[in-house]
């Protein structure tokens, strides 16, 4: 590893300290800080509704704690670069978000945040507080569908969060709010593809190898390894690849309507991911699937890591109506 | 020796603590063949914020409560949910007990094996630390000594052979799974971690 990331930072051991700060600070008061935690939360709560519990390892800007605000998280738990948050910090996270009706944790699919999340449910439930979990595992690299629950989480997980924190902000029960959760997630698939790493700012080490003339099909959101290596190519053969690993997935016919996001995993260019979603619109097009909505932008991070990926939510009226609820904060506004 | 008084234990559980963060960038050079290299910075943030709290004055068990409360809210991920298991989850060996002896020391691991299996929901040869914690428990049970220097260099060399064995396996569970059979010839991170720790008690109980 030769090359030594370079990043604009203070000391490397207070980056998730400091960036909450900024993030925060950058909600313009929609979002607070809980004081000496690492915890975000709404600032205009109301004082009955299902509470909407976020969160996940930071680096990974502006998810997840840049997705809390009416409409979407009620507040974030948010962990060290790269790692899970502990139990306590959900716990408090939770404690101070529960406005008596609940709390759905939603977060994506790893060994850590499974194990920290249910610690955490364990822990809420001797306080009598109501805790229900829906994972996303959207990216269809990870695993084959026969063992969906395998599969990690990645930039799904900002369309369940905003169908999610829609819902927690209209219905009235935690079972309904689940239910729609659970339906998002399971309409959710996602492929991502690496050109080059990302780095921790705290080890200053790339976290995996690519050569030069190298990508990586099917890379995890922390460089887990994809499906394969191989030479670079276009953006046209690469977006052809993704997408049909994605519609091999998920059936979806002439007429059927989804959701499009082409995220950034950091250090790609706008200019790439538009060409890509140039692509990716033919080959719907070509099957007849309507694109209801389409992000493109920055929305899961890798730190400085090269790639995007591709997020196709398959709607119906039901999960439209949550998907364009109005909503405001750093990670997204629908207007 | 056959037993460890109250504040030879928060001394020993510090001595712990200290290598953890010591050997950092061992852990960080072993994650990283296998995962995204936290795991040594992780372990160093938990290990610190045990050394804040590992005070004389603890009882036994709080000694170990307090390690593994320390590593489970600081360390964050799952090596953080992991190892604050592993110290928490056998500490219940020690209720009561004004010292650590061999028998006490024993069951505390085989509850934390135990402990650490079902947190994770792996089994031995998924190539976690669990395949580090598993034989060092078996070799403690099988050395069945009194004495706490023979224990600790059983539970030690047990947990070294499974890091050993841990090379051979593929991983299937966290974020090493994606590599699959790519994963072999690699130690799992957190199977050094548990060598580290066992190793360190060695060394305190061999200085006294």
């Amino acid at each position: 590893m030769a090359k030594v990331p370079k990043k604009i930072l203070n000391d490397p051991r207070n980056v998730v300290t400091e960036m909450l700060d900024g993030l925060a600070l950058a909600n313009d008061g929609r979002v607070e800080r809980l004081d000496g935690k690492d915890i975000l939360i709404r600032t205009d709560l109301p004082d009955s509704k299902v509470t909407l519990l976020i969160g996940g390892g930071s680096g990974h800007e502006p998810i997840f704690h840049g997705f809390v605000g009416k409409n979407m998280g009620d507040a974030a738990a948010c962990g060290q670069v790269f790692a899970a948050p502990s139990p306590d910090t959900i716990v408090d996270a939770a404690m101070a978000a529960h406005r008596g009706k609940g709390v759905l944790f939603l977060y994506g699919n790893y060994a850590g945040d499974n194990m920290n999340f249910d610690i955490a449910s364990e822990l809420l439930e001797e306080e009598d507080i109501d805790v229900r979990t829906v994972r996303v595992n959207d990216d269809v690299a990870a695993a084959p569908p026969e063992r969906a629950d395998d599969r990690r989480g990645i930039a799904g997980d900002i369309y369940a969060i905003k169908v999610a924190g829609g819902a927690a902000g209209e219905c009235d029960t935690l079972d309904e709010v689940e239910r729609i959760a659970r339906k998002a997630v399971g309409n959710l698939r996602s492929m991502g593809v690496a050109v080059a790493a990302g780095s921790i700012p705290e080890t200053g080490k790339l976290t995996f190898e690519l050569a030069d003339d190298e990508i990586e099909i099917g890379m995890g959101a922390h460089g887990e390894a994809g499906i394969a290596k191989q030479k670079m190519t276009s953006a046209d053969e690469v977006a052809d690849q993704l997408m049909e690993r994605i519609l091999g997935d998920i059936s979806l016919g002439e007429g059927d309507e989804i959701a499009l996001m082409i995220n950034n995993l950091g250090a790609t260019t706008m200019m790439e991911m538009l060409i890509v979603n140039r692509r990716v619109r033919q080959i719907l097009a070509d099957r007849g699937i309507i694109v209801h909505r389409t992000d493109v932008g920055t929305y899961l991070t890798v730190q400085e890591m090269a790639g995007f990926s591709i997020t196709v939510m398959k709607l119906d009226d039901e999960l439209k109506h949550y998907l364009d609820l109005p909503a405001r904060s750093v990670g997204l506004s629908n207007m | 020796m056959k037993e460890l008084t109250e504040s030879q234990v928060v001394e020993m559980l510090r001595e712990v603590s200290k290598a953890l963060i010591d050997k950092v960038d061992v852990l960080t050079d072993a994650d990283l063949a296998t995962g995204d290299g936290d795991h040594g910075i992780g372990m160093r943030r938990g290990c610190e914020a045990a050394l804040e709290g590992l005070v004389p004055g603890l009882s036994v068990q709080d000694a170990f409560k307090k390690t593994g409360m320390a590593i489970m809210s600081k360390t964050g991920g799952a090596a953080g949910a992991v190892f604050g298991t592993f110290f928490r989850g056998g500490a219940g060996a020690f209720a009561e007990a004004k010292t650590l002896d061999a028998a006490r020391f024993a069951d505390f691991l085989a509850q934390s094996a135990q402990a650490v299996s079902k947190r994770g929901g792996v089994e031995e040869g998924a190539k976690t630390m669990v395949d580090a914690v598993m034989p060092a428990a078996r070799a403690v049970e099988a050395e069945a000594s009194d004495d706490l220097l023979v224990v600790f260099t059983a539970a030690e060399r047990g947990a070294l052979d499974g890091v050993e064995a841990s090379k051979a396996m593929i991983a299937t569970t966290g974020k090493a799974r994606s590599l699959g059979e790519r994963s072999i010839g690699h130690p799992d991170p957190g199977a050094i971690s548990v060598s580290i720790i066992l190793g360190a008690m060695k060394s305190y109980a061999a200085s006294l």
